[in-house]
């Protein structure tokens, strides 16, 4: 059964064949793209034509995401920006503490049970003037019910009196630098850091593991993929649990699911030999639209929590250094397990001794353990610099950027966390191409909003919120960014002979959208419309697939 | 009634697991829990273990280990609603955590009342790591957070060496007891406190010898400032590595005093408890003479009806 679809214009990827008419599907995979003339030469065939005023693209890739942006929208939004939901509202961004207020009360009316939790989500008051939100506040929506807003960053939560005293922290006497105090010498409500954080999460309606996504919510993260474009997503710190790879193999086998996920599993809690054993058990499981066996490390903290690694000079603000998550032995001896079990392994790295740590210690590794194409990926890797990238690409390593970090927290890197000139060489996408290193851009959703356009577009123009240029000569081309979210970050995956391009072979995943993002301009990509997606020659319109 | 709880803090290698098989094996009926990072490798003797599960081991004579991977928090919330609860409760922190961190984590927790901190160092390696590029920092940190430092593995350097790493942890901690030892082998009563207030048990020897050292006993049979004789206990001039007791207070109600090294913590106690204090150090530190002139020195200021001597000089503890 061979379908032929026409389009406005394809655009493949493939640079043999960049630009095509027509595109021949069969089987969810792709015979080829090019003219209705040569793709009709495949014999019987149904010519679809849907499509005929539509841009088709390679389906876009997610190379750092989380499945709990779900979850979250259960919760909520009190974000600064409009972003919509997986059902297709957009949420107009709360521009004031009064408006996260207001909208905090129209949600309580509408809760029936009076114990119930009132949760809230995406909260940055970096754009109030760093007007902090406390408890009192929080307290005029309902002083009955606990109240709990998570912060855009996902390490801040501030709770309102009930939720204190749920938590047992509504007491004087309270010593922590996560626990700001009030001058009556109790808690201000904000809670900053996950040790912090739990005591009153629970109380507050977020799961005991936030990183946690159940069914409904990975059936609510796929109508984001589908809204965005994106028909490959990882799930890039994943617990894994034999419960959680059951819960993901039954959603994703459903015909009707339509995106490809990549959960890779998380590090914490398991000794590096169990890790790589349990990897390799999972990959075992994998299906075409589940791939398992992946691992993801975390070898510090972050950048704007002041928990990120970082060598000379420092913070700009001289707080002290920031903390490791992993012993550097521990480090070592995964990478070394892992390349000796063929197990692909992704490290968050943030601050530049971080950074400057796993390449060391991975080069140490792949002298025991030679590995011609290996492709471990940095994630985040926000402040490399030249020489980091270039002894990466040597050894053959991966980056995948923030590049949305830098529009969202872009003036307070200059400002406060590092300083102007690290700033603006912060998320170096250039500089990574120039040296030959393979690279992703990501979002990090929830963190930012899943968007592979909207984060081309950082990638591309790089604007702060506050409309700076930061690192002039950091930008990319359109070009460059395009191929960065798909088959850039397909290549990170190791899923590059598979997606990423439109051509044979490949698997029918295609963007389908309303504009031409090597046409409509550098400064309007975030813009491009998505009408929706193909995945595995199944179509996905983003206005039904809300519920 | 809170649960007591000890840090043990160190980077890898430094012995935590051994100590931690060591403080089971040695429990003596009482029930100890153990919170680990992570199971692998036999994070418990074999021979101790009694079942285990997915992320909790049972160990003979009502001990337990637990794994706490991502979220400690959880897992201490968790811990504390167990029925019946422990007597005790360890944490083993990770090789890179700050045990300062985790304290002051566990102070938000109710139901939980901190013991102490003890970071391990291994003699044969902690001065390499002080000096790594990497590392260093984090020894330092948690160097600086603890109560008591355990040189561990001190039969593998030479006596001068050792000498020297000691008085570089004591300069790098400015304020901890630094305490050698082989395979963790310590008394129990220097690693954990040793008494159990709902049993009123002060123990009875007035001396005793044990792996070099000594356990001494004093009879405070009339009323004491408790707060300020727990402070002049944690002086660093009686060198005492634990005291605990029951006294008379001022107030005229009964307080325990809880010394670990320079911590010391006053809270109330049950009106049935006998007043004496347990003071434990290492045998050539102890001077039984001038603890005895203390506690002497304090009851006759009570007795006189004078101020404490040096009330203002000190904040109290929290």
């Amino acid at each position: 059964m061979t379908t032929i679809y026409s389009a406005r214009k394809i655009i493949t990827m493939n640079p043999a064949r960049p630009v095509a008419s027509h595109v021949a599907v069969r089987d969810g995979r792709i015979l080829g793209a090019g003219t209705l003339e040569e793709l009709s030469r495949w014999g019987e065939h149904t010519l679809d034509e849907r499509f005929a005023d539509k841009v088709l693209m390679p389906g876009l890739v997610e190379g750092h995401a989380h499945t709990m942006e779900g979850v979250f929208w259960r919760y909520v939004y009190c974000g600064f920006f409009d972003r919509t939901d997986p059902d297709g509202k957009t949420w107009q961004g709360a521009t004031s503490v009064d408006a996260v207020l207001e909208r905090l009360r129209t949600a309580e009316k509408m809760l029936d049970n009076a114990d119930a939790p009132l949760t809230g989500f995406q909260l940055d008051p970096i754009y109030f003037d760093n007007r902090k939100i406390s408890r009192a506040d929080l307290d005029k929506v309902s002083s009955t019910r606990p109240i709990g807003v998570v912060h855009a960053s996902c390490h801040i939560m501030n709770v309102n009196s009930k939720a204190l005293e749920l938590a047992g922290l509504l007491r004087p006497g309270i010593n922590h630098p996560g626990v700001p105090l009030g001058d009556d010498g109790l808690p201000t409500g904000e809670l900053k850091g996950p040790d912090v954080m739990t005591p009153a999460s629970v109380h507050v309606g977020f799961d005991r593991d936030m990183l946690a996504c159940d069914e409904r919510g990975l059936l609510d993260f796929g109508k984001l993929c589908v809204r965005a474009g994106v028909t490959t997503v990882t799930d890039l710190a994943a617990r894994l649990s034999d419960d959680a790879v059951d819960t993901m193999l039954k959603v994703t086998e459903a015909k009707d699911y339509p995106a490809r996920v990549v959960p890779l599993r998380f590090f914490q809690g398991l000794t590096a030999k169990d890790l790589i054993d349990n990897a390799v058990a999972l990959k075992k499981r994998s299906t075409d639209r589940l791939r398992l066996g992946m691992v993801k490390l975390v070898a510090d903290g972050s950048i704007q929590g002041f928990s990120a690694r970082m060598r000379f000079p420092g913070y700009f603000n001289g707080a002290p250094n920031g903390l490791w998550y992993i012993p550097p032995e521990q480090l070592l001896e995964t990478y070394e397990r892992a390349l000796d079990a063929d197990i692909h392994v992704h490290t968050h790295t943030n601050g530049d001794e971080a950074t400057q740590l796993a390449i060391e210690l991975l080069e140490t590794a792949l002298r025991k353990h030679p590995s011609p194409d290996h492709r471990y990926t940095l994630q985040h890797c926000q402040l490399a610099d030249a020489a980091q990238f270039r002894r990466m690409a040597k050894l053959g390593m991966c980056v995948n950027l923030f590049a949305n970090h830098h529009f969202y927290w872009g003036d307070e890197h200059y400002n406060l966390t590092v300083g102007p000139e690290r700033a603006e060489r912060m998320n170096a996408c250039r500089t990574a191409l120039a040296n030959g290193l393979p690279m992703g851009i990501h979002s990090d959703a929830p963190i930012t909003p899943l968007g592979p356009f909207f984060t081309a577009w950082c990638a591309v123009n790089r604007l702060t919120a506050s409309g700076r240029v930061q690192g002039e000569y950091e930008k990319i081309s359109v070009e460059d960014a395009l191929y960065a979210i798909t088959l850039g970050a397909a290549y990170t995956l190791k899923l590059d002979g598979e997606i990423g391009s439109i051509e044979a072979g490949k698997r029918a995943d295609i963007a389908v959208l309303e504009d031409d993002p090597t046409e409509i301009g550098a400064m309007k990509l975030k813009d491009v419309g998505v009408w929706g997606t193909m995945q595995g020659g199944r179509i996905f319109e983003a206005t039904a697939v809300a519920s | 009634m809170a649960l007591s709880l000890t840090i043990i803090g160190g980077y890898l290698g430094a012995g935590k697991t051994t100590l931690v098989n060591h403080m089971l094996r040695h429990a003596n009926g009482r029930r100890l829990a153990v919170l680990v990072n992570e199971f692998g490798q036999l994070p418990i003797d074999e021979d101790l273990i009694e079942a285990q599960g997915d992320d909790i081991i049972s160990i003979a004579g009502g001990c337990v280990c637990c794994s706490y991977g991502n979220d400690l928090t959880l897992a201490l919330m968790d811990m504390a609603a167990l029925d019946p609860p422990p007597d005790h409760v360890v944490l083993e922190a990770s090789g890179v955590a700050l045990p300062g961190a985790i304290a002051a984590s566990v102070s938000l927790l109710q139901g939980y009342a901190l013991d102490g901190i003890i970071t391990l160092c291994n003699a044969e390696t902690v001065m390499e790591q002080a000096a790594d590029t990497y590392i260093a920092d984090t020894i330092q940190r948690q160097i600086e957070d603890a109560d008591l430092i355990v040189l561990n593995k001190s039969d593998l350097v030479e006596t001068g060496r050792l000498v020297e790493i000691k008085e570089h942890l004591r300069r790098a901690s400015g304020r901890a007891q630094v305490i050698s030892a082989q395979h963790g082998a310590l008394p129990l009563e220097i690693l954990l406190h040793s008494f159990d207030d709902r049993e009123a048990a002060v123990p009875t020897p007035t001396a005793q010898h044990n792996h070099g050292f000594r356990t001494l006993s004093f009879s405070i049979p009339t009323p004491v400032d408790a707060r300020a004789l727990a402070r002049d206990l944690a002086d660093p001039t009686f060198a005492l590595i634990r005291a605990k007791g029951f006294v008379d207070d001022i107030s005229g109600t009964k307080k325990a005093i809880q010394v670990v090294a320079r911590r010391w913590d006053v809270s109330p106690s049950s009106n049935a408890t006998p007043t004496a204090i347990v003071v434990i150090a290492r045998a050539e530190d102890i001077d039984e003479d001038a603890i005895r002139a203390l506690i002497s020195t304090h009851r006759t200021m009570i007795a006189n009806g004078a101020d404490s001597p040096h009330d203002s000089e000190i904040a109290p503890k929290q």
